[in-house]
């Protein structure tokens, strides 16, 4: 469960890389000058107080709201996403807040929602549940009894679950969790982050924005703090202790970390 | 029946074995306390009505000749009905289902009549008309955003005119094309329909147990081989003994005129239900039509065109309407300006919900629309015959419905509780 690897100061290149990265909407200057690096198999956890940015940083990853200005490097190249479908195509995956599952539909029928599997004009049925299955196997989900359940007969806890491996299921290299845990008890909690550290454990990079400290403690690689929509820091987990990063968040510095002078409000 | 093999693979996950027959009740029993019903409250009236009516009318009611009747009285409440449940699956109405089978059936009877047009491009005039008749109300309902009860509300009294118009002064349209006379008032002949029953009994034996040997084959969970069986003996029993009885003389005075064989709207309304069945449960376009039902802005967000889904939803229901337009020429001869009118609209609402098809949309089938349809057939074909009252009538077909929508908005609060759909 422990992390081992995470430093924020890694060698290698990172999966997602931002530097200098604008948003405003009219005269709101939601982003400014943001950098960000995103490492495969680490979980980097995106967190402030409301307003920070995180979502709108993580829309324009997402390409729902893209960037005003900045560089966006994956893999190493420089990319311009403009848009979900380039997004998705790059292997970008987000788990919205609300999940956006149909209650209606199965586990096997929401994973591949929009994306569905076909044999000339039917459904292929049969290996649309054997993926599912084996995704939900790869990632050692147990809470599952079977793929054929109706959405709205499962747990909060499993629709997380579901909606997060739906994201895995495209061969995505960076899945966006937003906070993935809010609604939440506290075994489903334990279960959802298991998960989530899996997935970077699969080798996969993992944003995860959370509001809570004992579940970013508890699962993050490295630490980026939004204020005001100014990268505060982003730091390795190991660096810095739970106060530290309270701090950052509310006030944007830390002793030696985070912003220099005072942001003008 | 212990067929059923749990396995317990090394990963933990449970892999449930083929499911047995007692299996598969244990598992509809589920579903019913869970508030699924499903079919189930329609198949029960269906019983319970006729056990009443061949009580107190055995004589007039239980007889052939009166089931043949039947079948084709409901057949255009069941096709319309069949229409309603693509537009209530997305949780929306269409109030002018009626009129717009009626006003497809009066550009079908003008083709036929004024235009002295071949009986193939009446037809084809008709489910076009229905088709602009959807497409206009989907591109308002989806484009423009105005609720669908108020658009097809407004056009409940627009198609209305419409129709009068179509029609003209004249009042009624005399429909005397045989081809589309036929199809109400003619039979199938006897090794016809024996072919038919072959068709249905082998055609779901083979679909079904192909599908059970391909999930077998991948080690996927599927049907026993008895379960399977059962099923297509239950099939072949019911169906065989339904062509049986439609294969004897029925006629109220066979010396005058024969009438014998199962009547053309059976093998319509088979295929038209399995052919949208397949649209729904077994192409990607019936998927989204449930998950825009069930969660619209889910399927935004998964790539379906919402907009579209909602456009094609309104156009099938307004051409299904076209069809039951022909089947109201077809059996009425005519077409007057009250042919969809009335309570037809209202018949073939309540025929889909009490089938089962969720008002609240996200859940409903094709097959809801027949048994349904059955249910609102049989009270209409046996009310008259125990009483004449036409004030009885309404108020007991209004109860029917009534009791409908509620079992429908009663296993919601159930199946919400023990946290179904």
């Amino acid at each position: 469960m422990t992390s081992t690897s995470g430093s924020g100061e890694n060698s290698s290149t990172p999966l997602l890389s931002l530097r200098g990265v604008h948003k405003s909407f009219g005269a709101v200057n939601v982003l400014r000058d943001v950098n960000l690096d995103v490492w495969a198999g680490q979980v980097t956890a995106l967190v402030g107080d409301n307003g920070a940015g995180k979502s709108t940083l993580i829309k324009g990853i997402a390409g729902i709201y893209p960037f005003d200005t900045g560089e966006v490097a994956f893999d190493g190249e420089p990319v311009k996403i403009t848009g979900p479908r380039q997004s998705n195509a790059l292997g970008i995956e987000v788990v919205y807040q609300d999940l956006a599952l149909c209650d209606n539909l199965d586990v096997v029928h929401n994973m591949y929602l929009g994306r569905e599997l076909k044999s000339g004009v039917s459904l292929d049925e049969t290996t649309m549940e054997q993926r599912a299955r084996e995704t939900l196997d790869g990632l050692s989900v147990r809470t599952l009894k079977s793929v054929r359940q109706v959405v709205a007969s499962l747990s909060g806890g499993q629709r997380q679950t579901v909606a997060i491996a739906r994201a895995v299921l495209w061969n995505s290299r960076l899945v966006i969790l937003d906070e993935p845990t809010a609604a939440l008890g506290v075994a489903q909690t334990e279960q959802v982050l298991n998960l989530v550290r899996r997935l970077a454990d699969n080798g996969l990079a993992v944003i995860l924005i959370s509001h809570n400290m004992n579940d970013v403690m508890q699962v993050a690689d490295n630490i980026a703090a939004l204020y005001l929509g100014n990268m505060a820091a982003q730091v390795s987990k190991t660096s810095v202790n739970h106060q530290q990063v309270v701090e950052l968040i509310t006030t944007g510095r830390s002793g030696d970390l985070g912003l220099q002078q005072a942001v003008a409000l | 029946m212990s067929t059923d093999v749990r396995l317990t693979t090394d990963d933990g996950v449970v892999h449930e074995g083929d499911q047995s027959i007692s299996e598969a009740l244990s598992a509809y029993g589920n579903k019913i306390r869970g508030g699924e019903l499903g079919s189930l409250p329609a198949f029960l009236g269906l019983i319970v009505l006729v056990i009443i009516f061949g009580a107190l009318k055995g004589d007039v009611f239980l007889t052939a000749f009166n089931f043949a009747n039947l079948l084709t009285q409901s057949s255009m409440v069941i096709v319309l009905a069949m229409g309603l449940v693509f537009v209530l699956l997305l949780g929306e109405i269409d109030l002018s289902a009626g009129f717009g089978a009626g006003t497809s059936a009066a550009v079908l009877a003008v083709a036929l009549t004024q235009k002295g047009l071949p009986w193939y491009v009446a037809i084809l005039a008709a489910l076009a008309t229905g088709a602009l008749i959807g497409l206009f109300i989907g591109v308002l309902v989806a484009r423009l955003g105005i609720p669908s009860f108020v658009v097809t509300l407004a056009m409940f009294l627009g198609l209305q005119g419409l129709m009068l118009l179509i029609i003209g002064d004249g009042g009624t349209i005399a429909v005397k094309d045989p081809v589309i006379l036929a199809i109400e008032n003619n039979n199938l002949s006897i090794v016809a329909g024996w072919v038919l029953f072959a068709i249905v009994v082998l055609g779901y034996a083979l679909t079904s147990g192909r599908r059970i040997l391909q999930r077998r084959s991948q080690g996927l969970t599927t049907q026993s081989n008895s379960l399977w069986l059962s099923k297509v003996i239950a099939i072949a029993v019911l169906y065989g003994a339904f062509t049986w009885q439609f294969s004897k003389e029925r006629s109220l005075n066979p010396q005058a005129t024969s009438i014998k064989g199962v009547p053309y709207i059976v093998p319509l309304i088979l295929v038209l239900l399995v052919v949208l069945t397949f649209v729904l449960s077994r192409t990607a376009f019936g998927r989204h039509i449930y998950a825009v039902g069930g969660n619209a802005e889910a399927a935004r967000r998964a790539g379906i065109n919402v907009q579209g889904i909602r456009i094609a939803c309104f156009v099938i229901c307004q051409v299904l309407a076209a069809v039951a337009g022909i089947l109201f020429a077809s059996r009425d001869n005519s077409v007057s300006p009250s042919t969809g009118g009335s309570t037809t609209l209202l018949y073939a609402v309540g025929a889909a919900v009490i089938g089962g098809t969720s008002l609240f949309g996200g859940r409903g089938r094709v097959w809801d629309a027949v048994i349904g349809g059955l249910v609102v057939g049989i009270i209409g074909n046996g009310l008259p015959l125990i009483t004449q009252q036409a004030g009885i009538q309404f108020i007991v077909t209004g109860l029917v419905l009534l009791v409908a929508a509620s079992v429908d908005a009663l296993s919601r609060r159930r199946s919400a509780a023990s946290g179904r759909a």
